[in-house]
């Protein structure tokens, strides 16, 4: 190790001890650094995850999230991006288990913020696909908008979500059901919209390049009461696909 | 942009203002790191003030003063950045934010050694030649004294622009913070610093942390730009002239109006010197 080395080395151990014999940490200013450096990545964090914030306050938020940082710090100068491995956190963290539903509003905000920095992509253009005969359109294969992502979940995500990015209480009218979420970003806005298992099967397929036909065999075999006829040209114009 | 203007570190909530804003000569500073999202409304908004301003790029996690080189894939995302914005400048720290692959989110502190040196030469040859571009090197703030120096911060400085070329941008807040923090003179410091390689200058508002040694001067970014960082900014432009000036605002940003202010204010002593020359 060059000097420079050992001295970056030494100064990261101190930045992460309490206590060091490290000589620049026995300076009361030391406290200057691991103040700034743990301050910018819990920032970062509640930044990334305003939903979560909301449902247990800033304070639980931090403390929650430092430990996260310890274990997890940033790889990424891309600080929006931080977080990717928040949600799994939480999801083993002892005190938040008695928050069911928090582990997927954490991964809501994800794919929110994963969605919101996505490459750019031309939306599908309706127009063309209107003119394509029944017998051309079930081989079409549809591409995926890079900013599409959706969730499917044991609990009522997307409310909850929605009323927590609002910065409201959820309703008392909250039905306890399972929900799915697609998120679309539509001239560079983020939009979730609510889904059904239907409408996640075709996404599924279409990400593993399934053509328009096979997709929708494969929603009918799993969902036979399925209203394709309503439910597939919602999905086409969302803004889930591309121009391929 | 003109050695004769001021511009402002651009705030994604006053974008209506800055494209609207028409005094002649502004431009506008970002971190890069805000703007490397591989699309959507962040690269959007960059792309619509650059059509409208000059831009200069002043990044913040290169860590050229890191025992390692610069990220490769950080660099190769800049350069697209940079062929897509055509940056007026491009800026980086005399610090080092990286440590085994974690991000450090500061500007931290090492001792100018003659291997501290080589290091950064190296990383900064790496990054210039990555990039394409010359690259002007901020003076960091200091909050301690650290031990092992074998250079003073303007010859370690006077030195990189010697071997790689690069150029300097003078923050006269950190100056001032810096002197204030280590018990140095920031006169001194001012004249033994290479103006001559000085392309930027940055004034920004600095706090007080009072649990720290009787007062210690955090570089915050946070409040107006500070009296006696006026005072030292009219000493640097008596030694060397017009230079482009940015007005750094990070935390409790203020209307656009009350950054415009501290603009004009800048603006009014470039004018003073180029009418008096």
């Amino acid at each position: 190790m060059t000097t420079l080395a050992h001295f970056q080395h030494a100064f990261v151990e101190a930045l992460r001890a309490e206590v060091s014999d490290f000589a620049p940490a026995m300076h009361p200013a030391f406290a200057i650094y691991r103040n700034t450096v743990m301050r910018a990545c819990l920032d970062a964090l509640e930044a990334n995850f305003p939903a979560v914030v909301c449902l247990v306050g800033r304070d639980w938020f931090r403390a929650a999230a430092a430990l996260h940082v310890d274990e997890a710090p940033p790889r990424d100068a891309r600080l929006a991006r931080y977080g990717e491995g928040f949600p799994d956190f939480l999801a083993h963290f002892e005190p938040a288990a008695v928050l069911p539903y928090l582990v997927d509003v954490a991964r809501l905000d994800r794919l929110w913020s994963e969605s919101r920095d996505a490459a750019d992509a031309a939306p599908l253009n309706l127009d063309r696909l209107a003119e394509l005969s029944p017998e051309v359109l079930v081989s079409e294969r549809l591409g995926l908008h890079p900013a599409t992502r959706w969730i499917d979940s044991a609990v009522p995500v997307r409310t909850i979500w929605e009323a927590s990015r609002r910065g409201v209480p959820v309703g008392s009218d909250l039905h306890w059901q399972p929900e799915q979420a697609i998120v679309v970003r539509v001239a560079g806005r983020v939009h979730v919209v609510p889904g059904d298992g239907a409408s996640l099967a075709i996404l599924d397929a279409v990400a593993s390049g399934a053509t328009l036909g096979e997709a929708t065999m494969a929603v009918t075999s799993a969902y036979p009461g399925a209203r394709l006829d309503l439910i597939l040209p919602g999905l086409l114009r969302s803004g889930a696909f591309a121009h391929s | 942009m003109s050695p004769l203007s001021a511009g402002l570190g651009f705030k994604p909530q006053h974008v209506r203002d800055a494209l609207d804003a028409s005094q002649p000569g502004l431009w506008f500073e970002v971190h890069p790191e805000n703007y490397l999202a591989d699309g959507g409304s962040a690269p959007a908004m960059l792309d619509a003030l650059v059509a409208r301003h000059p831009v200069s790029l002043h990044g913040v996690s290169l860590s050229l003063a890191g025992a390692s080189p610069p990220d490769a894939e950080h660099l190769r995302r800049l350069r697209q950045l940079i062929d897509r914005v055509q940056p007026t400048l491009v800026s980086e720290h005399l610090a080092w934010s990286a440590w085994g692959g974690t991000y450090l989110p500061d500007l931290l502190p090492f001792p100018r050694t003659h291997d501290a040196l080589a290091h950064v030469v190296d990383n900064l040859a790496r990054s210039q030649d990555a990039l394409g571009r010359r690259i002007s090197i901020e003076n960091p703030s200091h909050y301690l004294a650290i031990d092992g120096h074998a250079w003073s911060e303007t010859d370690f400085l006077a030195e990189l622009v010697r071997r790689t070329g690069c150029g300097l941008l003078l923050d006269v807040n950190n100056v001032h913070v810096s002197a204030h923090n280590l018990g140095t003179s920031a006169r001194a410091y001012l004249e033994a610093f290479p103006l001559h390689a000085v392309t930027e200058v940055h004034l920004a508002g600095h706090g007080v942390d009072a649990s720290l040694d009787g007062g210690l001067l955090v570089d915050s970014h946070d409040a107006a730009v500070a009296e006696p960082v006026w005072e030292l900014y009219r000493y640097v432009l008596q030694r060397m002239g017009p230079v482009p000036t940015l007005i750094e605002r990070d935390g409790n940003v203020p209307a656009f109006d009350a950054l415009m202010r501290e603009c004009l204010r800048a603006n009014d002593m470039l004018s003073a010197w180029a009418n008096a020359a």
